[in-house]
């Protein structure tokens, strides 16, 4: 039970997030937060010289395990990617490499990463941003 | 007030009266550490509202024929069951809302927008639900009142030495406090709260709902103007509330919802409000709830309010110690002694809502988040807590299993 959950995988990427960090100066940057339980994710993206491609991504942030191994599991998944790919990547890409089962709750935790990820996208390129992540981006933090 | 002397109770015998706790989660035995968010019901309530739908249900104060009749007196005899458990001087003064958060609502509005403007000052603490939160800094922005918050210290107890602070630069005229918070289970002293707003010709609103399904409450004793809770906190059903108010202020207040059965009389040009406490249950009440909650009562009575208070006290007195004696729990909140049956903690390095999440699959049911507590929070610097709250059906064991979760979490994530 806990033991699924809470797998090596997600363990490992938990304690020992990839690309965790701040970028001073991003191209692209958002953050979320997940008012449920209090989880906080702030993503950095540089684009490489094409102005399209991800060169670069960082996330900062403090959570449950589920929310921060997802993001960084997401960290590792689109380097590499355009803007426009990440903008149409479906949530179960990066739920199917989280490989774990969710309940509706933690399912926000899980998708909190890709959600912020996608927000920077639209603001910075104006990527379209599908209904179910409109909510984030109309959050206001402080 | 009914007054018991019992002084204690058998957790396990009383049990048997709550279906809930016949099934197993996870292939365990239910271990249900979270009544402060919401109580589980015993089948003498659930009894109770089958009993009035099958033989006495119409609605109320409408019906000339004997089943309205009935149906009026079962209410109205919850009405006074309620006006007794808080020792109302008057029946009249209890309004039965859907739960405290609509009662709290209904006094921030139908009180505070006629009374409040600038140059007022609402206090409120930094102990707050939200419900007794926001409705009053809406309220005060939308009047142009200042909104005022009363801090804690390290114990998570409120610092009275702010509050010739806070009361500065205006007119005080609500201080809002609740007499038991849900996040830390501190017990708050409304007495003083309330001689000191009335020494500011403020009124004192008391969010009651976390106090009175554990602790005896008396509103004349506390001095207090008004008192919300919630009938699903103290074994009765969802979907039902009380307010009580002084008749003096309830009477000089506009109405909150306004429609059937709170008037008067309605012409074309104007319309007159009803009596209290018609004035303010606009619409059909929650009619079975309601009698839900006077059978509640009748069974809180029964254990004894005093009985409950000691053996939360008693679970939470042992939680406490066992849970500090793990490496890397932090706990907060005032000591066993001052507080309810509530224990908030943290795990280092783990998210509270991991470790509720492997709680679970051991059968353990824990609060993990905010608890509609965010200034607190800000105040304590975490996200969020884990809380496990005790009532009269709580017993040891589920303290050790808790124990047992904790540990077992922190060798997970190790
Ligand atoms: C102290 C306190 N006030 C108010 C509330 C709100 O109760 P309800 O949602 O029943 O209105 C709660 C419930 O969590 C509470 O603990």
């Amino acid at each position: 039970m806990a033991e699924d959950l809470y797998r090596e995988v997600i363990l490992d990427h938990y304690k020992n997030p990839r690309g965790h960090g701040v970028m001073e100066d991003a191209d692209a940057q958002a953050e979320g937060v997940n008012p449920l339980c209090g989880d906080e994710v702030s993503i950095y993206v540089q684009f490489a010289d094409d102005g399209e491609t991800l060169e670069e991504v960082k996330f900062s942030g403090r959570g449950c395990a589920i929310s921060q191994a997802s993001t960084s599991m997401l960290m590792e998944m689109v380097v590499g990617k355009t803007a426009s790919e990440i903008a149409g990547l479906p949530k179960e890409a990066l739920l199917e490499e989280v490989g774990i089962p969710l309940t509706p709750v933690r399912l926000k935790c899980a998708l909190l990463g890709l959600g912020v990820l996608k927000v920077a996208l639209h603001r910075a390129k104006g990527t379209p941003l599908p209904d179910e992540w409109a909510g984030l981006d109309e959050l206001e933090l402080t | 007030m009914v007054v018991t002397a019992r002084t204690s109770l058998d957790a396990q015998k009383l049990r048997a009266d709550f279906p809930i706790f016949e099934q197993e989660i996870h292939g365990k035995p239910l271990a249900y550490l979270d009544s402060a968010v919401t109580s589980q019901k015993p089948r003498q309530v659930l009894d109770a509202m089958r009993d009035f739908y099958e033989t006495s249900n119409a609605n109320v104060h409408r019906g000339v024929y004997t089943l309205s009749e009935r149906a009026t007196e079962a209410f109205e005899g919850a009405r006074q069951k309620v006006a007794d458990f808080v020792n109302a001087p008057d029946v009249r003064e209890v309004i039965f809302t859907r739960q405290a958060t609509e009662a709290l609502n209904l006094v921030a509005y139908a009180w505070g927008l006629n009374n409040l403007g600038p140059g007022d000052l609402v206090v409120v603490t930094e102990l707050e639900h939200h419900s007794n939160f926001v409705p009053w800094q809406y309220m005060a922005e939308k009047t142009g009142a200042g909104f005022r918050m009363l801090h804690v210290n390290e114990d998570g107890e409120l610092d009275l030495s702010g509050l010739d602070e806070a009361a500065r630069d205006g007119n005080v005229k609500v201080v809002a406090a609740n007499l038991v918070s849900n996040a830390l289970g501190t017990i708050n002293p409304i007495e003083k709260l309330a001689a000191w707003a009335h020494a500011q010709g403020a009124i004192m609103v008391v969010d009651g709902a976390q106090a009175a399904p554990h602790h005896p409450v008396d509103v004349q004793a506390l001095g207090c103007d008004f008192f919300a809770l919630s009938a699903h906190k103290m074994c009765g059903p969802t979907g039902v509330g009380a307010l009580w108010g002084r008749r003096e202020i309830l009477e000089a207040m506009e109405p909150f919802n306004l429609g059937g059965h709170m008037i008067s009389k309605v012409r074309y040009e104007s319309t007159t409000w009803g009596e209290l406490p018609h004035k303010f249950e606009a619409g059909t009440s929650p009619i079975a709830e309601a009698v839900g909650l006077g059978a509640a009562i009748d069974y809180l009575n029964e254990v004894g309010i005093e009985a409950i208070e000691a053996h939360e006290q008693e679970l939470a007195a042992v939680a406490l110690e066992r849970l500090g004696e793990i490496e890397g729990v932090t706990l907060y909140g005032p000591p066993a002694d001052r507080r309810a049956g509530i224990v908030s903690f943290n795990v280092e390095g783990i998210h509270p809502h991991d470790v509720a999440q492997v709680l679970d699959s051991e059968g353990v049911a824990i609060r993990a988040g905010h608890h509609c507590c965010q200034p607190l929070m800000t105040r304590l610097a975490v996200a969020a807590t884990n809380r496990a709250s005790f009532y009269l059906y709580s017993v040891p064991e589920e303290i050790d299993r808790l124990v047992e979760g904790v540990q077992k979490t922190r060798k997970i994530f190790g």
